[in-house]
């Protein structure tokens, strides 16, 4: 290894007092500099002093006395030596030669609790939305010809809340979430599980939680109104306006959804008002009017919150977002996050859900070991009572872990936690960015890359910049209104 | 921390050890019980007690730390000197100290009174 070039450094210097910049990711807000620590995920703010150390080392690493002599005629010694003293305790700087920084490569143990279960109560719908993970070109499982059941019994379903309540060990509350194929297909499963869940965890003292994903055909007066007296959480599938919903989102026979779901829609959002209703937007590059397609479901619908994400499916769908469209729609991303930090400047909600969730996760400063908490935290349950890492790969062989009937097969469940750590992508490394991505999603890296551990590195430098844009966002609330983000204390 | 200002959670975490460290390398840690949280302890946490396979349930919880036990940690002691069926390093209550917790009522309040023994 060639040793690096120390400036101005002569024989009798202690090259112990020779610094280098180590991982962290600079960021600014409102003229105040914020290190974003690597893999720490800690943000400190820099005050003079400290950003023009970090400037003098931008040309290579100096010694301390170097530092010194640049910065005296700017700053009093004592000054420079305590920050020089701090930035190498936070990691910011330190020794040239100092081995990087990497999160602990240790496994979750053994014991963790399972938090959210998701149901594929049916895997049919009665829509033919060609993008879709589950029955487009790019699905996984034969929803239409292979064995699985059509719908889950309710046996089935009852064996997955057994299965829930005690997976989630000593942890007081537990969630169950409906998913399909369209949810409301199975209507009279989902009505008898909620009562059966609600009363055995009752029985156990504990408290479970319930929300559903449907495509808002199939919502009927009484069944909005059991959802609002159920409590029960509802995200719509809806990609936007009358001519973008109806292109992509349209029944068996080819007809447009948005005349259908208009009404029923609006009945939900005016009838239930206990928890938010939520829009879940896939993008393709048939409709990336991201503003129009985020306005007309707030300021139109009614919706309180919406959260949209590109598509998931291989590079030559004619419907796959082509890389010139991924810029343009970063920036209407980024239109609307401006959007979001000048409403969270004056204390207000803002319904960009994209934004909300990253901030949440920046506050906390989560490393995460995993891209999300798939096969640990969160399990998918196929018709037949399979156990699959999430719902997106409920009913694959390949990724099924255990049933609700005979538990989760610890071997299989080790093996993919051991492939999936994030010490495994190599190619994550050397990437600002591992602490918030962690590599993505698995479903996304398998439809890409057939290997589901493999890091989703076709949304690299997308991940980057929208970490990036929500960190200046973050910087600007702490310096602007630190007070807001006090609500992600929890 | 004098110059630097940790904005996020994490970044508290990070200068809260920090301080821990310092007070370390200071020398001015407190004393501190065996049920002190594992992060507010100084080194890696190891379970206490000397039976661990056998008497599970006020060593160590299912977790490997203390918060979770069915008693406090300090029981222990007491567990030691009273019912251990293994010779323990307490004190002999019975010949040479009979005053030994005289002054500690309740291990989990008052484990800071329990005197020294010189044999």
């Amino acid at each position: 290894m060639t040793p690096p070039v120390v400036t101005g450094t002569s024989d009798t210097k202690d090259a112990r007092n020779v610094f280098a910049l180590r991982d962290f990711h600079p960021f600014e807000a409102f003229g105040a500099r914020f290190l974003y620590m690597v893999p720490s995920a800690g943000i400190f703010r820099m005050d003079e002093c400290g950003r023009a150390i970090l400037d003098a080392l931008e040309a290579g690493p100096r010694h301390q006395d170097d530092l010194v002599e640049k910065l005296n005629d700017r700053f009093a010694v004592d000054r420079v030596l305590e920050t020089i003293e701090e930035l190498t305790e936070i990691r910011a700087i330190g020794g040239p030669d100092a081995p990087k920084d990497e999160a602990p490569n240790d496994l979750p143990p053994a014991d963790f609790p399972l938090n959210t279960m998701v149901l594929n109560v049916t895997n049919k719908c009665n829509l033919a939305c060609t993008y879709c993970y589950e029955y487009g070109e790019d699905k996984i499982v034969d929803t239409q010809y292979g064995n699985q059941p059509k719908f889950m019994s309710e046996d089935t379903a009852e064996e997955s809340v057994e299965f829930l309540l005690k997976q989630s060990g000593g942890q007081p509350r537990a969630h169950l979430t409906f998913f399909g194929g369209e949810t409301l297909l199975n209507f009279p499963v989902l009505q008898k599980t909620v009562a059966y869940a609600r009363r055995r965890a009752a029985e156990e003292a504990k408290t479970i939680t319930f929300s559903l994903t449907t495509n808002a055909t199939l919502l009927k007066p009484e069944i909005i109104r059991w959802l609002a007296d159920n409590d029960v959480g509802v995200t719509v599938s809806i990609d936007g306006p009358k001519p973008v919903q109806d292109g992509l989102r349209v029944f068996h026979n080819g007809r447009g959804t948005y005349d259908v779901v208009l009404p029923k829609i609006k009945e939900l959002i005016a009838t239930h008002r206990s928890r938010p209703i939520g829009a879940r937007v896939t993008l393709t590059q048939k409709n990336l009017n991201v503003l129009e397609i985020y306005r007309h479901l707030t300021d139109e619908l009614g919706f309180r919150e919406v959260g949209l994400a590109p598509v998931t499916t291989q590079e030559h769908r004619d419907y796959a977002i082509t890389p010139d469209s991924k810029d343009a729609m970063l920036q209407q991303f980024e239109e609307l996050a401006d959007e979001w930090l000048e409403h969270a400047l004056r204390d207000e909600h803002h319904g960009f859900t994209n934004v909300t969730d990253t901030i949440e996760e920046i506050h906390k400063g989560v490393s995460k070991a995993y891209g999300c908490g798939a096969g640990l935290g969160l399990l998918g349950v196929a018709t037949d009572g399979d156990v699959s890492l999430c719902h997106r790969f409920a009913g694959s062989p390949e990724h099924t872990i255990g049933t609700v009937a005979d538990g989760v097969d610890r071997e299989k469940q080790e093996q993919f936690l051991v492939d999936h750590h994030i010490a495994e992508k190599t190619d994550c490394h050397t990437c600002w960015a591992r602490p918030i991505c962690s590599g993505g999603c698995y479903h996304e890296a398998h439809v890409q890359y057939g290997d589901s551990s493999h890091a989703n590195l076709h949304y690299c430098t997308w991940v980057r910049s929208w970490t990036h844009t929500c960190l200046e966002i973050y910087g600007a609330l702490a310096e602007k209104n630190p007070k807001f983000l006090e609500r992600y204390d929890a | 921390m004098k110059r630097l200002k940790p904005i996020n959670q994490k970044a508290g975490r990070i200068e809260a050890y920090l301080e821990h460290e310092a007070a370390k390398s200071r020398g001015d840690l407190d004393v501190v019980g065996l049920r002190t949280p594992p992060h507010e302890q100084d080194g890696p946490h190891y379970p206490l007690g000397c039976s661990l396979q056998f008497s599970p349930g006020w060593e160590v919880d299912n977790r490997g730390g203390t918060a979770g036990l069915c008693q406090p940690v300090e029981r222990d002691i007491f567990d030691c000197h009273i019912s251990c069926f293994w010779p323990a390093h307490v004190p002999d209550q019975l010949n040479h100290a009979p005053d030994w917790t005289g002054q500690c009522a309740s291990a989990q309040k008052d484990w800071r009174k329990l005197d020294l023994i010189f044999p």
